[in-house]
């Protein structure tokens, strides 16, 4: 087991130095620089462009700003934004539990409709049932982010009234940030109708980000049960006489769940991902929005520190997605 | 009274090209603590039999009989609960691959107590202390402590014996063996079947071995089922069958025997067991049977009464006017052989 953990961790070192060439490099051949976006549609004299330039370091070939930036990160050093001159760190540390709170209601409900849904349709394949929830999530899946968030708000918030458009919470509220989310800092607020107004500016974002986990898992689970429920034990579990519940729900899910936890690991970089649309339509403040506003001013301290940050949590999120695979699959505990 | 009665049992399965009958009107009966043997090439349908009483038949498969009683009561009336209560208690079964019967996610433990807990009610303690009863009875080593390994630390015999612990955890009355050695070394199926007699003598429970092997039979059973393509062919008591087989198919299965071969070459029988396409018309052995004629392929034999037994023949082996019966039916006997 301790091999296994060393193996993946090693594994980590090559993928951050990736993350760190790919951030470094790809905004920097978008053309257009920091002081040029900022300078805006009057722009500035070359002399003075130059200078500041000079300031901000941008003046020496590629190759040794990238030396200077992993010495900084090495150091622990993120640098600071070039637009607001906070640091990218604790912009990130802000903003973050709005991106965690948005992308763990997300999942949750991914979870929480798509695993029942794929053990109904595994039981009752060919069903009715079954090509309905197949269908849907094959178009859940295929479904563009962007179109299906402004869908919903066209229906369900301008329409229909029931969820409000964007934003976290009510302009009303002011919650002072304890845990940073705020669905638990409203909670335990002395503002009643705050908690209601936070529940309700997440329904449409959770919908939405979690939408393509919710089909991918639906469909996984559905796979990885109609294949376990062919096995031998299964009929073994029957034959001692066991309820249908028991033999579904505990001999059968536990092994199909196998396959199940791999994907929900490989889901948390498609929020992240799905995070940046999703934030972006509702106006969520969270680490997407603030990465897609980074692109659009060329401000490369907190797209380097940003995309490095996310990188390092997928990573570690996956790998404890593989450690806890060992919990639930005991062929692979005692291999190792 | 009988233990277990079955009459007319059949199963079918519909598929794309029209009904599949896997069970074709199948009869019989078994008294406690009798020791049964089936035999029968695969896709014969010994399984499916055993399977359909067990109510494991998989959707869309329909089982159909005119009864199908387990110690007087009556299975097919009866509701899913109560015959669940039944199942794994009073009837258990094991299987052919140990190793994938058994739940890769569980520990033998867990798997094993689960049955003691559901049908005997025991508490988690006492469940633990039968378990590892069991698991001595069943000659398991230093039984407590393979309560938590998982199936796939144990070998394959090592797993059968865990199958068989579970199987008579709640001390059943029949208990079917379906190929329970086939997936076995050869030492280790001799200690296994050795382990399944010892049991059934102990416990005077029934006992249900299927199997394609006849040597298996030979050492277990004290009656014989032969079966072919769904249907009863033959059914006599063993030492009977063995010495004067009545059927011409168990004749060819007991000539194929290795140890009963003559000269260099081991017999065989022609063909293949007829699917769903090629089912004949008259008797389902015909098409291979050396000793066919006009009309056993145009006429399909009932299960009749013979010599103790019961036999699907027209011209059964031991029928003294065999031969001016075939002659009389047009024999097409030399062209089948050929």
């Amino acid at each position: 087991m301790l091999r296994f953990i060393l193996t993946r961790v090693s594994l980590v070192i090559p993928t951050f130095i990736g993350i760190t060439l790919l951030a470094f490099f790809l905004i920097r051949l978008v053309p257009g620089d920091p002081i040029e976006t900022m300078a805006g549609e009057r722009g500035i004299d070359a002399a003075r462009h130059e200078q500041l330039k000079k300031d901000f370091g941008l003046d020496k070939p590629l190759i040794i700003q990238y030396g200077y930036y992993i010495e900084r990160v090495l150091h622990g050093d993120l640098g600071k934004s070039i637009v607001t001159r906070e640091s990218v760190l604790s912009e990130f540390q802000t903003l973050f539990p709005a991106t965690v709170e948005l992308a763990v209601c997300a999942i949750l409900f991914a979870l929480f409709l798509g695993i029942p849904a794929g053990i109904l349709a595994a039981v009752r394949r060919n069903s009715i049932f079954d090509h309905g929830v197949m269908g849907i999530s094959l178009t859940g899946y295929s479904m563009p982010i962007f179109w299906w968030g402004l869908i919903l708000i066209l229906v369900v918030s301008v329409q229909l009234g029931w969820t409000p458009v964007s934003g976290r919470i009510d302009v009303l509220y002011y919650i002072e940030p304890v845990t940073g989310f705020l669905l638990i800092d409203s909670f335990f607020s002395e503002d009643e109708g705050a908690f209601m107004s936070a529940l309700g500016h997440l329904i449409l974002p959770t919908i939405v980000l979690g939408t393509q986990p919710l089909a991918t898992i639906a469909r996984m689970t559905r796979s990885a049960m109609l294949e376990v429920l062919g096995e031998d034990y299964i009929r073994t579990a029957k034959a001692k006489g066991l309820s249908r519940f028991r033999v579904i729900g505990l001999h059968a899910l536990r092994n199909a769940l196998i396959p199940v936890v791999t994907v929900i690991g490989l889901q948390v970089g498609v929020l992240f991902t799905g995070a940046i649309l999703t934030e972006t339509i509702f106006s969520w403040p969270g680490i997407g929005k603030w990465l897609i506003e980074a692109i659009f001013r060329r401000d490369y301290p907190v797209l380097q520190g940003g995309l490095l940050l996310v990188g390092v949590i997928v990573m570690s999120v996956n790998l404890i997605v593989d450690l806890t695979y060992g919990l639930i699959n005991p062929r692979i505990r005692h291999n190792r | 009274m009988a233990l277990l009665e079955i009459e007319n049992l059949s199963v079918e399965f519909p598929t794309q090209g029209g009904i599949m009958r896997a069970v074709d009107d199948v009869s019989l009966k078994l008294d406690v603590g009798e020791v049964l043997g089936v035999v029968g090439e695969s896709g014969s349908g010994k399984s499916v039999t055993m399977l359909a009483l067990m109510g494991l038949i998989p959707f869309p498969g329909r089982v159909k009989a005119k009864k199908l009683s387990f110690n007087g009561r009556d299975l097919l009336t009866m509701s899913d609960r109560e015959r669940r209560k039944l199942t794994g208690k009073d009837v258990a079964m094991i299987f052919q691959e140990p190793t994938t019967s058994l739940n890769p996610c569980f520990t033998v433990g867990f798997q094993l107590t689960e049955t003691l807990r559901l049908h005997e009610g025991m508490d988690r303690k006492a469940a633990r202390r039968r378990a590892i009863e069991l698991l001595e009875q069943v000659g398991i080593p230093s039984a407590e402590s393979r309560l938590t390994a998982y199936p796939h630390q144990l070998s394959g015999g090592m797993n059968q014996r865990v199958m068989i612990a579970m199987a008579i955890a709640c001390n059943p009355k029949l208990l079917i063996a379906d190929e329970p050695t086939t997936a076995l070394d050869v030492t280790i199926q001799a200690q296994i079947l050795d382990l399944l007699m010892t049991l059934q003598k102990e416990r005077n429970m029934a006992l249900v071995m299927i199997t394609h092997n006849m040597g298996v039979v030979a050492e277990t059973a004290k009656r014989v089922m032969v079966m072919y393509a769904g249907q009863i062919m033959e059914e006599r008591s063993a030492a009977d069958l063995f010495a004067s087989p009545q059927h011409p198919y168990t004749a060819a299965l007991l000539a194929a025997l290795p140890e009963r071969s003559e000269g260099s070459r081991l017999a065989t029988i022609p063909g293949v067991v007829p699917g769903l396409y090629d089912r004949p018309r008259g008797c389902l052995f015909s098409p291979r049977c050396a000793y066919a004629t006009e009309h056993s392929r145009n006429v399909r034999p009932e299960l009749r009464p013979w010599a103790g037994g019961h036999v699907r023949c027209h011209y059964p082996l031991g029928d003294p006017n065999r031969n001016a019966n075939m002659n009389a039916d047009h024999p097409l006997g030399t062209e089948a052989a050929s």
